[in-house]
């Protein structure tokens, strides 16, 4: 009997063993990697390449087969997720302590904001030292170092927001504009032309659950119109620009807040004008490259502003092979590389580097694009915010709830900018985020005049 | 000797449910009360209404409430009245009642978010519903159902997606308790001359009680926590608590926010499964004479 309760609990302990291993226990890399330090002719350990971009599962086969190709350092399992996920698998690893499984990070500039407030970042400096002659993008390397001095995050691969649209749309262009160089008045003279002729409204915003109408905001309305984003948030200037806002939405699309990617509205031909981010406008440019034009976004009275996202790859200080990240990263800015990751997944280079003749259609009006638009007289770039670290969803939600109030809802638009600023306010001083940008410098926290 | 089998005897269930409480305490319990601690607690650890203020002071907090009641009160009915007519057509074992079983499950295999986006390539603009109504001359210009301006449109397709997707696992729940019921009763009833409907209303339905309650119960739960269909329908135009949930975590970073919605949900929840419970809960003579 005394021998049958041993066996019993024997037999449960080892039932709890085998679950508590199962839980301790997580996905072990894909492919081998040797258990000591990397030497010269050793990789290294295998380590996780953790994404926010990439998403899309034909991305994610692009990188693994055809980007990573030519790879022949440690064994790397690339993984992507959204944002959320990844900086709270980083934050884990780190207060777990020892190193973790992601080894690098590829995210955009706005994203790092939590991770380098946590100090969970490596300094790459290096690296970017020893790529010095592929001339990545200065202007890229310096929102890297946060407004330090240290290098957080090596320039990966860059995106921007432009104009797309269908050319069934080109014959309600108001009498003396040109596509490529519109003004806001313009695109809603447009709108309303298309809606006047054809009784149908067909511009479209990303409004969706999912969609970047923050940006769009934040980037290109917003500083074009007033010449900042948070000093002029509730300024004369930000009441006129809201004003013109409803006028256009009048004339938009009234699906337009169940849009996320706008090449899906413009392929169903739901919406034939549209801005949105280059990779949420590829597939229809490279599904109908005839059939549609991509233009730079328009201008305001105070320039054409638009945004420009950097995508960076970070070593948290966790990562199980430092050197084998670092060596990634030298692979990843090679020339073909960065024409690799243009022709497959349609992020443009951050180095100096010939585009190749025999390029996509589609990718071609997007280069052309992208090019015109840096290109104009009036144009002047805008950073994702910086600084607000783990605070750049709430500043969002607060622009988001503007349009949503004044646009959606039809509130009173000075009433709603001076509720929305004191949220702002908060934000700002919460993060301690001075001004960046069209806004200029501040010793404080950026604040709304 | 006995009593050492005694002993180990009592203890034995104690210890084979012990990997089960702490599985439960290790990945339910304990993030359940992180959650709640995150609802109530600022980040330096003092306790604070903060998070619960800024939630009921939200934009979206009066609709998300509203949206959420309207919701469950329009599809748990509905999908009620629906499932058990299909599982009563079901039980009735006409010819080849095996293939309905197939095809209302169907939904079942579906992820929402996925049901969703299927239910929107319907509904949008240029969807399948305008296509062919185009097709057919019923329509000349196609309308536009998921519009803003339009709430009645959006709701319509938040309940029939959700009423499609969700209905099967009521339908399963009470196809199980149909064939729990024994054949001694409907022969009695068929005995005493009681029609189908009369079968169906003094003896089924009293008897189905218990699967009724369970499908309730999680149908209501699940009607709170609807999300992926509706952001798939509906954006950010209909918001609802789950959905706000969702995007005070994932979009806007701030968890807090997040687990008061979350804390909401779980009152509700807790609200609602009372009230089942005492209403149609079984009474201790049933449960004896049972």
């Amino acid at each position: 009997m005394r021998q049958s309760s041993g066996l019993r609990a024997l037999g449960i302990a080892g039932a709890l063993a085998i679950l508590l291993t199962a839980c301790s226990t997580t996905g072990a890399p894909t492919g081998g990697g040797a258990p000591t330090g990397p030497t010269a002719t050793d990789p290294g350990k295998s380590f996780v390449f953790a994404s926010t971009q990439f998403s899309p599962v034909t991305e994610q086969e692009a990188m693994r087969k055809k980007i990573l190709a030519n790879w022949n350092g440690a064994s790397v399992e690339f993984i992507t997720d959204q944002e959320p996920v990844i900086i709270d698998r980083i934050t884990v690893e780190s207060k777990a302590g020892g190193t973790g499984q992601i080894g690098i990070v590829g995210l955009e500039n706005g994203q790092f904001g939590s991770l380098v407030a946590a100090n969970y970042l490596n300094d790459v400096a290096k690296v970017t030292t020893r790529n010095a002659d592929k001339k990545i993008n200065s202007d890229m390397l310096t929102l890297g170092k946060f407004g330090g001095s240290t290098q957080l995050y090596v320039p990966w691969m860059q995106a921007t927001y432009f104009l797309a649209a269908n050319k069934k749309a080109l014959q309600y262009l108001p009498t003396g504009a040109d596509v490529n160089a519109l003004t806001y008045d313009q695109l809603i003279a447009w709108a309303k032309n298309i809606y006047d002729k054809t009784g149908q409204k067909r511009f479209g915003w990303p409004v969706g659950t999912n969609g970047l109408i923050h940006r769009l905001l934040q980037g290109y309305w917003y500083p074009s119109f007033t010449g900042g984003l948070v000093t002029s948030y509730k300024s004369a200037d930000a009441v006129a620009m809201w004003g013109k806002i409803k006028e256009l939405w009048q004339y938009s699309n009234p699906q337009s807040t169940t849009y996320a990617f706008m090449q899906e509205p413009l392929q169903s031909e739901e919406v034939w004008v549209a801005i949105d981010h280059a990779a949420r406008l590829i597939n229809v440019l490279k599904a109908k490259p005839d059939d549609f034009i991509a233009a730079p976004a328009p201008a305001g009275p105070k320039g054409r502003y638009y945004m420009s996202v950097v995508i960076g790859l970070g070593i948290p200080k966790t990562t199980p092979n430092q050197s084998g990240a670092e060596n990634l990263i030298d692979y990843l800015l090679k020339p073909e590389t960065q024409i690799t990751t243009l022709r497959e997944n349609s992020f443009f280079p951050v180095t100096d580097v010939q585009m190749p003749a025999d390029l996509d259609k589609g990718l071609k009006l997007e280069a052309d694009a992208v090019a015109k638009q840096a290109g104009s007289k009036d144009a002047k770039v805008v950073p994702l915010p910086v600084g607000l670290g783990a605070k750049g969803g709430d500043f969002n939600t607060a622009i988001l709830n503007t349009f949503q109030r004044i646009v959606v809802k039809g509130e009173d638009i000075q009433t709603v900018l001076n509720e929305q600023a004191a949220i702002i306010n908060k934000v700002m001083t919460d993060a301690n985020a001075k001004c960046w940008g069209p806004d200029g410098t501040s010793t404080g926290p950026c604040q709304v005049k | 000797m006995m009593r050492m089998r005694a002993r180990t005897e009592d203890i034995l269930p104690f210890a084979l449910l012990l990997p089960s409480v702490i599985y439960l305490g290790l990945l339910i319990l304990i993030p359940m009360i992180q959650a709640l601690l995150l609802a109530v607690q600022a980040d330096n650890g003092t306790f604070t209404t903060e998070f619960v203020d800024r939630m009921t002071g939200d934009v979206n907090f009066s609709d998300a409430w509203r949206n959420t009641l309207l919701l469950l009160v329009l599809i748990v009915p509905l999908q009620i009245v629906l499932a058990l007519a299909m599982a009563l057509l079901i039980h009735s074992r006409f010819r080849g009642h095996g293939i309905f079983l197939y095809i209302y499950a169907i939904p079942l295999a579906i992820s929402d978010l996925a049901a969703g986006i299927l239910w929107l390539s319907i509904f949008t603009e240029r969807g399948y519903l305008n296509t062919v109504g185009q097709g057919v001359g019923l329509i000349q210009t196609p309308p536009v159902y998921l519009s803003f301006e339009n709430f009645g449109g959006l709701l319509a397709a938040i309940v029939i997606a959700e009423s499609w997707r969700a209905t099967a696992i009521v339908m399963v729940i009470l196809v199980a308790g149909l064939q729990l019921i024994p054949r001694d009763y409907f022969e009695a009833a068929d005995l005493f001359g009681a029609n189908r409907i009369r079968r169906t209303i003094h003896v089924v339905l009293p008897l189905l009680r218990p699967s009724l309650q369970s499908a309730l119960i999680i149908r209501t739960i699940f009607a709170f926590q609807t999300f992926a269909v509706v952001l798939a329908l509906a954006g950010r135009n209909l918001p609802v608590i789950a959905a706000e949930a969702y995007n005070w975590y994932a979009n806007n970073r701030n968890a807090h926010l997040a687990a008061s919605y979350a804390l909401l949900l779980l009152a509700l929840t807790i609200a609602f499964t009372v009230v089942y419970l005492r209403v149609l809960g079984l009474r201790e003579a049933e449960v004896k004479r049972a």
